[in-house]
């Protein structure tokens, strides 16, 4: 029985585990659910797009042809920032390998001793101290690891985050360490442009009112649409994210995550201090958004060899199953030629007993795919 | 009617050989060579910097000096700290970059970067002149998430050594 080696070069992001989805070939991480994310897209794009149609050319002319420079360099950034934030990897942290994870397992069995029949071994915690206060590592059960501090699991991406922030569904992806101060950003450009857009839809409406009253602008069909829209999307935008960049300035400011501030692991009098923090605004601010940029752990596009040892009678099976597949459906269509049809009936028969090994390769018929003919001429082949 | 010959065929093709990241020039057919494996765990006494314990794992005793372990893990703690310091230089590599969008590390290589690639060197040099001589193998924390120093020790049963 001869074998057959097919050595196939993979890239590792094919095979990470984890619900993320890869584009470009490993380039592009994000989380499955993207909805939301391209939502915002819309209403970003959607919102500049009225802006620089009807706003722009007015105020251009009757104010600062500067106005539509800046907003078109602060949408570019916006963008930026958002695409950055959505498609760069938060900071996974790669899995144990078999040999790791056991080594592990032996530590932890090692430290519990013998645990008697029937009672539950005590939960996985190791205890380190960080700057005089104790802080618990937990066991990661999906990905057998110890998590380092401020790590978390996220659920929805099944992956462990370094430095976990929170799972933002609007940006499409985790926000953790390496995605951070992108993400801040982020919502900082967003809240100036909002801020930026409502302000001159205002002093447009101002404007065209000290021509003809307020109410008589505002009655204005349908050139003022456009406008009214603007305006509403903007309002809403504006509280929402205008809050979220004055909620993180908070956090950044004091050196924590959203995880840490929502589980409340350094408030209150009883959890004792953040170790994080360097009790400087200035210095937790800079260490968020100036520190050193963190290199990806993950290699998604280093190359894996993948070796399969194929025999020959899974060849021919193979060869059988994939007419089979290109067979089916078995009931001829409109688009089968007349002469085709007695042959799929007959080669169907045929295929349904198992033990066949060559009947379908000699009684193709003209369907489909050029994959049949490359398969038959095998098949041919290995015939002879 | 499909489903016998699709069980042998995926019994069949289930004969499968992955090799990732392990060092094929150590396997012989012969399985005269086997190894095991010592991790070093990460040190976060300092805060979440990459910092690695020089605890002297009891496996690697009767391989290598205690103090030549110590030196090579002191000075990879000492390069991921060099890779990771907050001061002027890191600052206005962040404030330049952010000003650009961050566009300016598609022809820019990072300082971490920069650092990473001085560390590989450095492993390659110690696995060549002192590890492999001795039947050990480092491994690049980087290829293990930068959460253990995977050193593999390499037994030659042939000619009786090891336990």
């Amino acid at each position: 029985m001869s074998a057959v080696m097919i050595t196939r070069k993979v890239r590792k992001w094919e095979k990470l585990p984890g619900k993320n989805t890869f584009c470009c070939d490993g380039r592009v991480m994000m989380a499955r659910q993207k909805g939301v994310f391209y939502l915002t897209l819309f209403l970003i794009t959607g919102t500049c797009a009225l802006f620089f149609a009807f706003e722009c050319p007015y105020l251009a002319v009757h104010l600062c042809p500067a106005i539509p420079v800046f907003a078109v360099l602060l949408f570019l950034f916006v963008m930026a920032m958002l695409l950055r934030t959505s498609f760069s990897d938060p900071g996974v942290l790669p899995r144990a390998l078999p040999e790791e994870a056991t080594f592990i397992e032996m530590e932890i069995e090692a430290a519990n001793g013998n645990v008697p029949a029937g009672q539950r071994p005590p939960p996985r915690i190791r205890n380190v101290q960080i700057n005089n206060q104790i802080v618990k590592l937990k066991y990661c059960y999906t990905c057998k690891i110890f998590r380092p501090p401020r790590a978390s699991h996220c659920s929805i991406c099944d992956n462990c985050v370094d430095r976990f922030d929170h799972h933002c569904p609007w940006v499409g992806n985790c926000v953790g360490k390496r995605n951070y101060r992108y993400f801040y950003l982020f919502t900082l450009s967003l809240s100036l442009l909002t801020i930026y857009i409502f302000t001159f839809d205002i002093v447009h409406v101002v404007m065209r009112s000290m021509n003809g009253g307020f109410l008589n602008t505002l009655k204005e069909t349908p050139g003022t649409y456009p406008l009214k829209l603007s305006v509403l999307v903007c309002f809403f935008t504006l509280w929402s994210v205008v809050g979220l960049t004055g909620f993180h300035t908070y956090l950044i400011s004091l050196n924590q995550t959203t995880n840490e501030d929502i589980k409340g692991s350094w408030s209150g009098k009883n959890r004792g201090q953040n170790p994080y923090s360097h009790k400087n605004i200035i210095k937790n601010c800079c260490e968020v958004l100036c520190g050193p940029t963190y290199p990806s752990v993950l290699d998604r596009r280093g190359l894996l060899q993948e070796d399969t040892l194929i025999s020959s009678i899974s060849v021919t099976m193979f060869i059988v199953l994939s007419l089979q597949k290109t067979t089916a459906p078995l009931i001829p269509n409109e688009h089968t030629p007349d002469d085709a049809k007695p042959s799929i009936a007959a080669s169907a028969e045929k295929n349904a007993s198992p033990k066949e090994e060559h009947p379908a390769a000699t009684k193709v018929p003209p369907l489909a795919s050029p994959e049949t003919d490359a398969e038959t001429s095998i098949a041919k082949e290995r015939a002879h | 009617m499909l489903a016998f010959p699709t069980i042998l065929l995926i019994k069949l093709i289930c004969i499968r050989v992955n090799s990732l990241c392990r060092p094929t020039a150590y396997r012989t057919s012969s399985n005269q060579l086997c190894s095991s494996k010592v991790f070093i765990q990460r040190h976060y006494s300092s805060g979440t910097i990459c910092k690695f314990q020089t605890k002297f794992p009891s496996e690697l005793e009767s391989r290598i000096d205690e103090q030549q372990f110590e030196e090579t893990i002191q000075t990879l703690n000492n390069l991921y700290a060099e890779a990771e310091k907050l001061g002027g230089k890191s600052y206005l590599e962040g404030c330049l970059a952010s000003l650009t969008a961050y566009t300016i590390f598609l022809c820019m290589e990072t300082h971490y970067e920069k650092v990473l690639k001085k560390i590989a060197r450095y492993i390659k040099d110690q696995n060549e002149k002192i590890y492999a001589p001795r039947g050990l193998l480092l491994t690049d924390p980087i290829e293990r998430g930068l959460r253990v120093v995977e050193i593999t020790i390499f037994e030659d049963r042939s000619i009786g050594s090891g336990r």
